[in-house]
Order: C-alpha cells, then sequence, then structure tokens
C-alpha cells in the first residue's frame, strides 16, 4: 500500500428480510482518488454506498474513517463527519437561488436574520473555486441539468470535504456536460478528497477513474487499478465469467429454415435517444438472446420490439407484409407476447388474483364485450398452474402473496394463454431462486422446440449461452454484433460488448 | 351458493353498520321504522330515505366506477345542474318527453366523456379535471336558465320525481334499475376486471394490451350518464331547474358513499352494491337525525361523527389491532396456548 486509506470498512454485511444483500465486502477509498463502484444490477453497490453514508446499518463489519472506527447513524451524522453524497435525481430545491440551494439550513445569519448579501458573495466564490461564473441570485430553474449536478456536488464537497459518493452523476448529461462535470472532480481530486462515483457508463469510468471496486451478488469481486485493466478483464468482473472457457451452445437452427426469410422481421427499427435503428429477424422454434450491459439498450430493445415505445424509424413485415405496430394491444393482435423486466411495476397486477393475472391478456386480446365465462377461466387458471407448476396451486390467491419466481411463471402463463408466435423475455430469471430459475429456462427451451419465436434477454451470459441460437450484442444503445451457432460463448459475447462500438459498427 | 356468500362477506360490513344505524334512529325515534300503502304507494320514514338518497345513489354508482380506476369526478354535481336546467328549459319550452330525456342523457353523457377525454387522453391528473366542469359546470346550467329559476308545470314529467309504479315510488325505482344495469353490464362483461387492473396498475395494465384510455373514458362517461338520471330526478321533483343549488356538494356525499362502501381511493377492487349501500346509510343518517328532532345544528357533527367511526372501523390499522386485542383476550383464557 503505497497510501493511506482515508475511508475504509472491512467485512461489512447486510442482510434484509433474510435476504443477503452484502456479505463480508471490504471497501477502501483513498484521499486523491477518483474510485469507480461498479456491478450489474443488484449486485449491491446501492446498498454499500447507503451504509457508508448512514442510510443504512450495517450488520457486521467495520468502518473507518482516517483510521478513526465511525458508526454514522444517519445521512447527517455522515455530513458532519465529511461523508457527503449526490443522488442521481438531484436533490435541490429548483425554486430558490443558486446561494440558496448550497447553504440551504446553514444559511450565514446576521442578528439573527440571514445575511443574504454574505451568502450569494460566498457562494460567488465557492463556485469561482470550480471555475464557474454564475448569477446566484438566480432561481436554480434557470440552469441546466449539468449545472444543477455541479452545484449538488459543490454543495455536498462544501458540506463533507472529505469523501463523496456520486451516484450515476453523468446518467442525464451529453458528452460535452460530462467533460463539464469531470473538470470539477478532478478538480476535487486534486484538493485530497476521495470521490466514489457509481456509473455504468465503462468508457467514463476509463476516462476518469484510478482504481475500479466490482461487486456481484453482494460480494466484492475485486479492486484494481484502472491503467492495467483492459475493458474485457473489467466486463468478465461485473458478469462473473473472467475463466469460463465452456461453449455448449446450441446448434443453429437447420440450414435451409435459417436461409428461408424470417416470418418476423424487423428492419431499420429505432427511436432516437433510445435504441440505434437495427435489423432484427425471428424465426419459429428459434431463440435469440440480447447480450449487453446494464443502459446498453436491451430493455429499451424490448419496449420497440412490442410497440410500448413507438418506433420512430423503419417497419415490422410480418409473413412478407408491412404492418404497423404502435401499441401493445396492435402488437397482442400480432400475436406478440412481452414479459418484462421489472416484474412488480410493470407485470403483475398485485392486488388480482392468480386467475385474474393468467386471463388478463387473452382477455384484453378478446375485447371487454366478449368476457371469458368464469369456467373457462377457471380451466385455463387450472391448466397453466398444474403446467408450470405454479405454488402454492391457489387460484383465486393474490399474485401479491407468491414468491418472485412463481409471479414470474404467472406472467409467462398470462402470454401463453393468449397462444403467442413471438414471445420476447426481458430477463426472466432475474430475482427468482433456484428451482424456479431452471424451471423457467426448461419452459424457454420447450416452447422453442415447439416451434414458438423467442427473444430472451438476459444478463446471465451462460444460460443465453446455453438455450439461444443467436446473440445479438448490444452496447453504447446500439446492436453492434449478431453471433450465430458456433460463434457463441462467454468469451465471444464479452469480447463483443468490450469492442469500441464505431470500430465493430463499421 | 359460494359465489353468494363471497357477496355477502364483502358486503357485510356495510349491510352491519346500515342495520346499526337504523336500530340506533328505531331506538330515538320509534315512528322510523313504519311503512304504509295509502293512495297506490308506500309511505314512511324507510321509503323516505328509499327516495331521498336516490340522486347520491345514482352519482355513487358513476362514481365507484372512477374511483376504481384511481380517478375522482368533482363535476357530477354541476353535472346535475347542466342536465337540470336542460330538461327544465326543453320542458318548458314544450317538447315531448322523450325527448327531453334523451337530451339530458346526451348531455350528461357529454360532460363525462369531456372529463374522460381531459383525464384518458390528455392525461390531466383526475381532481383537476374534472374540477373545471365543477366550476364552469354551474355556470353553464345558469346560461340555459338565464339566470332564473325556471319552473314548469308538466305531470307527465314531474312523474319522474314525485311518481310511483306499482306502489314504488319512482325515483327508488330508477336507481335501483340504474345500478342492476351497469352493475350488470360491468360484470357480466369484462369490463370490470379491465377497470379494476387499470386501476392496480396501469403501466402494467398497459403492456399487457389493455385499451385503458377507453376504460377511463368509458368510467367518465358512465359518471355523467348517472348525473344525467340524478338530474332529471332532482327537476322533476322540484319541477323545476335551480342551477346555483341543483345537487350542489353532492359529489362530496358521492365520494363518501363510495369510501364507506369500501372501495379504496387508490383504485382497483370496486362493489358498485356496496355504495349503494353506502349511499342509504348516508341518507338514513340525514332522515335519522331530522326526525329525532334534535336541534340542526347537531345533523351535519353527529353525521361526521358515525362516518368516522364506520371508516375507522374499515382501516386495516384498526382492523389489525382489533384482532391483535381479541388474540390477547383469546390467549388470556387459554394461557397453555399462549403465542408468545
Amino acid at each position: 500500500m503505497t497510501r493511506e486509506a482515508l475511508l475504509e470498512s472491512r467485512g461489512i454485511s447486510k442482510s434484509f428480510f433474510g435476504i443477503r444483500a452484502l456479505a463480508n465486502v471490504d471497501f477502501e477509498v483513498r484521499a486523491g482518488e477518483i474510485h469507480a463502484l461498479l456491478g450489474e444490477n443488484g449486485a449491491g453497490k446501492s446498498t454499500l454506498v447507503k451504509i457508508l453514508t448512514g442510510a443504512y446499518r450495517r450488520d457486521a463489519g467495520t468502518i473507518a474513517l482516517e483510521g478513526r472506527p465511525v458508526s454514522p447513524r444517519d445521512v447527517g451524522e455522515a455530513q458532519d463527519l465529511g461523508i457527503g453524497t449526490v443522488y442521481q435525481e438531484v436533490n435541490l430545491l429548483e425554486n430558490l437561488t443558486v446561494a440558496e440551494n448550497l447553504y440551504l439550513g446553514r444559511q450565514p445569519r446576521r442578528f439573527g436574520l440571514i445575511d443574504r448579501r454574505r451568502m450569494e458573495r460566498e457562494a460567488k466564490a465557492l463556485l469561482a473555486g470550480y471555475g464557474l461564473h454564475l448569477d446566484v441570485g438566480e432561481s436554480l430553474s434557470h440552469y441546466s441539468v449539468a449545472v444543477r449536478q455541479i452545484i449538488a456536488i459543490a454543495r455536498a464537497a462544501d458540506l463533507s470535504g472529505k469523501v463523496l459518493f456520486l451516484d450515476e452523476p453523468t446518467a442525464s448529461l451529453d458528452a460535452r456536460e460530462v467533460d463539464l462535470v469531470f473538470g470539477i472532480l478532478r478538480e476535487l481530486r486534486s484538493r485530497g478528497l476521495g470521490i466514489v462515483i457509481i456509473t455504468h457508463f465503462l468508457d467514463q469510468v476509463y476516462a476518469i477513474a484510478d482504481r475500479v471496486t466490482v461487486l456481484r451478488n453482494g460480494e466484492r469481486v475485486g479492486c484494481r487499478a484502472i491503467a492495467d485493466l483492459p475493458k474485457r478483464d473489467l466486463i468478465g468482473m461485473m458478469l462473473g465469467r473472467e475463466l469460463d472457457e465452456e461453449t455448449h451452445h446450441r446448434a443453429e437452427i437447420s440450414a435451409e429454415a435459417a436461409h428461408a426469410p424470417a416470418p418476423i422481421r424487423f428492419r431499420d427499427f429505432g427511436k432516437r435517444g433510445s435504441v440505434a435503428p437495427f435489423d432484427l429477424d425471428a424465426r419459429p422454434g428459434e431463440v435469440v438472446g440480447i447480450a449487453g450491459l446494464l443502459g446498453s439498450g436491451r430493455s429499451e430493445t424490448a419496449f420497440l420490439l412490442f410497440g410500448i415505445d413507438r418506433a420512430d424509424s423503419g417497419h415490422l413485415e410480418i409473413d412478407g407484409r408491412e404492418v404497423p405496430l404502435a401499441s401493445p394491444p396492435e402488437a397482442v393482435k400480432l400475436g406478440f407476447g412481452f414479459c418484462p423486466e421489472d416484474r412488480k411495476t410493470d407485470g403483475i397486477i398485485a392486488d388480482l388474483s392468480v386467475r385474474e393475472n393468467i386471463i388478463l391478456a387473452l382477455q384484453a386480446r378478446r375485447g371487454w364485450a366478449k368476457p371469458l365465462s368464469p369456467r373457462e377461466q377457471a380451466e385455463i387458471a387450472r391448466k397453466y398452474i398444474r403446467a408450470l407448476d405454479i405454488r402454492p396451486p391457489v387460484a383465486e390467491r393474490p399474485i401479491k402473496f407468491l414468491s418472485g419466481g412463481n409471479q414470474q411463471k404467472v406472467i409467462l402463463a398470462r402470454w401463453l394463454a393468449t397462444d403467442p408466435r413471438f414471445l420476447i423475455l426481458d430477463e426472466p430469471t432475474r430475482g427468482i431462486d433456484i428451482g424456479a430459475h431452471a424451471e423457467i429456462i426448461r419452459l424457454i427451451e420447450q416452447l422453442c422446440a415447439e416451434g414458438m419465436a423467442l427473444v430472451v434477454i438476459s444478463s446471465e451470459l451462460e444460460e443465453l449461452v446455453a438455450y439461444s441460437h443467436r446473440v445479438v450484442v448490444l452496447s453504447d444503445r446500439r446492436h453492434v454484433r449478431e453471433l450465430r451457432g458456433a460463434e457463441i460463448s462467454t468469451q465471444s459475447i464479452m469480447a463483443a460488448m468490450a469492442a469500441d462500438p464505431e470500430e465493430s459498427a463499421a | 351458493m359460494t359465489w353468494i356468500a363471497t357477496r355477502l362477506r364483502r358486503l357485510a360490513p356495510q349491510l352491519i353498520a346500515l342495520a346499526l344505524v337504523v336500530v340506533a334512529i328505531t331506538l330515538i325515534a320509534p315512528g322510523f321504522a313504519h311503512v304504509t300503502f295509502q293512495n297506490g304507494r308506500l309511505y314512511g320514514s324507510p321509503m323516505d330515505v328509499l327516495v331521498r338518497a336516490a340522486p347520491v345513489a345514482l352519482l355513487s354508482i358513476g362514481m365507484t366506477l372512477v374511483i376504481a380506476t384511481k380517478g375522482i369526478d368533482l363535476s357530477v354535481g354541476a353535472t346535475i345542474a347542466i342536465t337540470g336546467a336542460v330538461a327544465a328549459s326543453m320542458v318548458a319550452a314544450g317538447h315531448p318527453l322523450a325527448v327531453v330525456i334523451l337530451a339530458a342523457l346526451g348531455v350528461g353523457l357529454l360532460c363525462g366523456v369531456w372529463n374522460g377525454l381531459l383525464v384518458g387522453l390528455i392525461d390531466i391528473q383526475p381532481i383537476i379535471a374534472t374540477l373545471i366542469l365543477m366550476v364552469a359546470g354551474r355556470g353553464i346550467a345558469q346560461l340555459i336558465t338565464e339566470g332564473v329559476i325556471l319552473t314548469f308545470n308538466r305531470p307527465a314529467f314531474a312523474f319522474l320525481g314525485s311518481g310511483a309504479f306499482l306502489g314504488v315510488p319512482m325515483p327508488v325505482i330508477l336507481w335501483v334499475l340504474t345500478g342492476l344495469a351497469i352493475g350488470l353490464l360491468v360484470r357480466v362483461s369484462a369490463l370490470g376486471l379491465l377497470i379494476e387492473a387499470v386501476g392496480i396498475n396501469r403501466r402494467a395494465s398497459m403492456m399487457i394490451g389493455i385499451r385503458a384510455r377507453f376504460l377511463i373514458v368509458f368510467v367518465y362517461a358512465a359518471a355523467g350518464l348517472c348525473a344525467a338520471i340524478a338530474g332529471l330526478i332532482v327537476t322533476a321533483d322540484i319541477k323545476g331547474a335551480d342551477a346555483n343549488n341543483a345537487g350542489l356538494w353532492l359529489e362530496l356525499d358521492a365520494i363518501l358513499a363510495v369510501v364507506i362502501g369500501g372501495t379504496a381511493l387508490s383504485g382497483g377492487r370496486f362493489s358498485i352494491s356496496a355504495s349503494l349501500i353506502g349511499a342509504l346509510i348516508i341518507q338514513a343518517l340525514n332522515t335519522g337525525i331530522l326526525i329525532s328532532g334534535w336541534p340542526p345544528e347537531f345533523n351535519l357533527i353527529i353525521k361526521a361523527v358515525v362516518i368516522i367511526v364506520i371508516l375507522a372501523l374499515q382501516s386495516p390499522v384498526v382492523a389489525n389491532s382489533l384482532a391483535a386485542a381479541a388474540r390477547v383476550r383469546a390467549d388470556l383464557k387459554e394461557p397453555r396456548r399462549s403465542r408468545t
């Protein structure tokens, strides 16, 4: 160790309702470094940050700041110790002035009244220190998101001056604005602050970070200096496939089937600000896997394929005829089905029963005037509860009382009941227990064998390799590569993810 | 049979509350439960409750559907005034009765569709969207009546308000039939389920392919139609249209009836029959307090207290602590089975 750690935590563990979120995680930040904290969804990044900044209490482990043990009980106490946070949704008040935002709750006073003049003078000086010259008496809503972000950072640094946590500081900024914010971060680094950024833009990690810590499934995978860590290895750390050489891919579907024109063809499909135009073919009996890191445009692709987001370029051909696709009802009419990634907000109708959740898509397609009779409903529910082994096998239980895996099966059953020809599954195995996991993969393979066309989005590369006939790799909101048959391996997928987008698009 | 059992279990809290209110009033004013048959129709305080409940009962039918989609309709009171003004002015102008009724219903439907488009298509928050018509509606009604209280004398039309069929007063027939018709429409078709799905999770419903916008326009249209029927009854009853006072604040009683009926303002599961019982509870309280002979100043306060009690009994917080208290009592009786 060349330098002392500024903030050092050892063996941090945390569980929520018996579910482990963090297990024995070590994490350290040095003075004068920018440290990237990376990991896919559910890796435990935000839990760790919340523990270090006092928002959550840890179950086990130690935290030391400048060598002294600390235990912040809330965010305010962490702030007083010198540990500040800037959240993704900038927590400033738009209707107040820049100066008021900088000094809210600690305004300089004179004779018990707020000394507005001094406050504005100090605010001006503070921002000038970052090379930013603004009218601090102007209300914040006057300024761009980037300036607001800088003001949030300046406020946090001024309040807490030792360690700064930034959650996705560049998520809604364009390239020029990102440079502006990075300039501020470099300035803070040179002042000796320890800065932790959470981001899913890997290019930005390489542009600004000194070291990187990767978390996966609540555990620390490693901490490395960014200078001697190739991007491919970094992706490997995030996805957990560093040494995995296994290639148990599926054979391509028969040659003539693969060369016959696909019955479902998306051409030049895309939407500005969402996903760059792409082509996608779907054939009966074929699984197309979609791989990409968080934020690469995976779910956005699914939303376009199902008409939830309206494509602003390209068209869809079905059986050789061009058809419109502008809304989910149109997609359902075409025989499409879609299991969304976010089961809670986009999938289940929590208060309705398992039976009602299963029949809902079929009922929506038939229209309100052609109700399924109670007998038909009960029969459909019984059939799929048995076929997919939904537990408990009680059709009238509200779906909110089922486990994640069983909720996922109900949503699958909802679409299977409509007898779809094309099914889009977004992260079908996320957040469900091992048993249900294996069942859902078996189901994907079985549906495919029965002649359904499937698109499966997953961050589990091994899974994709196991059941996909083709894999489309996304990076930076573009479809950069399509792998087929023997080409498919976790290695080749990660290589495609890491490739420079300009290079592979050419 | 199980269907009846589940229905009864759903309606039990409202039925018990109604029974308690009726018993309490009968204890205070023994003449309350007395019903007689004179001049070919039923008379008595219970009939009075059923008749006077008509406007709120009708409004609560549409309001139930609106609230089930997580919405609210503040404009139905004003819609009563508009449709009443339309009906009164057309009656006064001598149009045939069928035309008058169809025109009033059409105007009510139009008011509802307007709200539905604001909420469903333009995505304005329901409370604001319907506030627009709530405020503007009375102005529109005044324009129609030209600022005066329009009166008329047409027995055939007045029959809707004060007549009786087979001994049952017309307002009662109208709200019961409307409740049955709309209740059957939404429950025999798939409308009810789809409305509940949209109210519980509009985003997920949209992703399933449910046409949420259509359903939202439908529920507000239904609310407008119910308000139009209420407007006809109110106008026929007083043989005139009072643009300033017809249906005034009734939207709030209708919302209260729905809430007493156990349909949550957060949308989802709904029961039209429970809302109708809620409307009867409100009217029974009004009538009961009136005939008990207490000074009228007490009316609103007593009503408020009773309603707080009813709502508190429905609250999950109270239900949980009552259940906990029952457990403690059971444990005291049989200490060996104690849960601790």
